[in-house]
């Protein structure tokens, strides 16, 4: 979807180090208390296997484009992870904002225990690779044009890389396709690539002849140039 | 905009309180319901901020400076190399190592949201999530990389990778000059968690002192 967060090549938010040596931007990784708070509670809400990874992307890109592009990022992942539990019927919008029990839990998968979260995060159970079910259709050095695509659902391709040509680069693997899984329509594993591109196809021939930005792209995303 | 910073700003300290109680809130609910136990949000909290950092891709780095071998094995085959050392945390599951050259130089960034290779990195900075640095570095890289004090000559190719797929991406910095006879030990320190994601080079002898 054309959402906030398709960011890639937008003007006007300004440097990325305003303060350069400021800490906030070589050190930390959270500005206030209750973000670590979130940031493990969404990793520990993953055991409960309500939604795969795409799905819950999705669900903070939903949110408005004003909203994303100001929000806190973590404030983006509580409003996605309320909007999950929402449709799931796991909370209620009154239980949200009381922060007390109004109706009985729904049953999940499991409960994420203190004990076993390290073996939880090393389990690779976020794993995206599938069996091979057939051949990639592209070599390394094959031409590719991308699609021209808008769709109102979950794509990770991104604007700015749309209905341009590139070179595939490297062969990545047989993944799960966030354009269906995150669109909960299941995993439809395709082949991965990564595609290199050239700063003047995609930004104009001002830019440096040298430089190229390269996506990781799945093979409905392009087609032969 | 001056994006995740304006939380820093007087007018921003009762959103944050509101934030604060409603996290609290969200927590307690999700508890009372079962579906997790606080216990275990701790654990993931101090996990990141004490055993799953910088450090162990600066291991990776050092390693790869130091044994041909394994950098061989990282360039062919980074998702088994770095496995291999133990680093297997989830959002590092597929890996690709790029490696920094007089010809290239390689930086990360995530346009459609934050993927960062939690399993050798840690946590992403704050600026790496913001609107700033997601928008431009794709389409102005050295504008961006002279805002971390990075000057990449013109004829050095910059190539960003826009990380839109499950693998993540590892950058590995040159070697400065002048640390021939450095141990592993006195390498890593000169490791940067922003030299592994591009936007800086690994520190200089002289930087490190």
């Amino acid at each position: 979807m054309n959402g906030g967060q398709d960011l890639g090549g937008m003007h006007g938010f300004g440097p990325v180090v305003s303060e350069p040596g400021k800490p906030d931007y070589d050190v930390e990784n959270y500005h206030a208390h209750w973000e670590p708070r979130v940031m493990g509670m969404v990793v520990a809400m993953g055991a409960c296997g309500q939604w795969n990874i795409d799905i819950s992307r999705h669900a903070r890109e939903s949110i408005s484009p004003a909203e994303y592009v100001t929000f806190p990022y973590y404030k983006i992942w509580t409003e996605g992870l309320e909007k999950l539990m929402l449709e799931r019927s796991m909370v209620t919008a009154e239980e949200l904002t009381t922060g007390e029990m109004r109706t009985p839990p729904i049953t999940v998968k499991g409960r994420l225990k203190k004990a076993d979260v390290w073996t939880a995060l090393h389990s690779l159970g976020g794993a995206a690779n599938r069996p091979e079910t057939r051949k990639q259709k592209f070599k390394v050095g094959d031409l590719v044009h991308t699609i021209n695509t808008h769709p109102t659902t979950h794509t990770r391709l991104p604007r700015y890389a749309r209905g341009r040509t590139g070179e595939i680069t490297k062969i990545l693997g047989f993944h799960v396709f966030p354009d269906s899984a995150g669109n909960g329509k299941g995993d439809d594993p395709q082949w991965l690539y990564q595609v290199r591109f050239t700063a003047q196809e995609l930004w104009g021939e001002d830019k440096n002849p040298r430089d190229t930005v390269t996506l990781d792209l799945w093979e409905p995303h392009f087609n032969s140039a | 905009m001056s994006g995740d910073h304006d939380h820093d700003g007087a007018h921003d300290h009762s959103h944050l309180s509101d934030m604060d109680a409603r996290i609290r809130a969200l927590e307690s609910l999700l508890v009372e319901k079962g579906y997790i136990e606080s216990e275990a949000v701790d654990e993931i909290v101090e996990l990141y901020e004490t055993k799953i950092g910088p450090r162990n891709g600066a291991h990776v780095v050092v390693k790869a400076w130091t044994e041909p071998e394994f950098e061989k094995w990282l360039r062919d085959d980074a998702t088994a190399a770095i496995h291999s050392l133990g680093y297997t945390s989830r959002q590092g599951e597929h890996m690709v190592a790029v490696f920094n050259s007089d010809d290239t130089h390689h930086m990360v960034v995530c346009t459609l949201c934050s993927c960062y290779p939690w399993s050798v990195l840690g946590l992403p900075p704050t600026w790496y999530k913001s609107p700033p640095y997601r928008s431009r570095s794709v389409i102005d890289p050295r504008g961006v990389l002279e805002e971390f004090g990075t000057v990449v000559p013109e004829s050095t190719a910059v190539e960003v990778h826009d990380s839109t797929a499950e693998t993540r991406y590892l950058v590995v910095p040159q070697r400065p000059a002048g640390t021939e006879d450095w141990t592993a030990e006195q390498l890593q320190k000169l490791v940067t968690r922003n030299s592994m994601i591009g936007t800086s080079f690994a520190l200089s002898p002289e930087q490190a002192t």
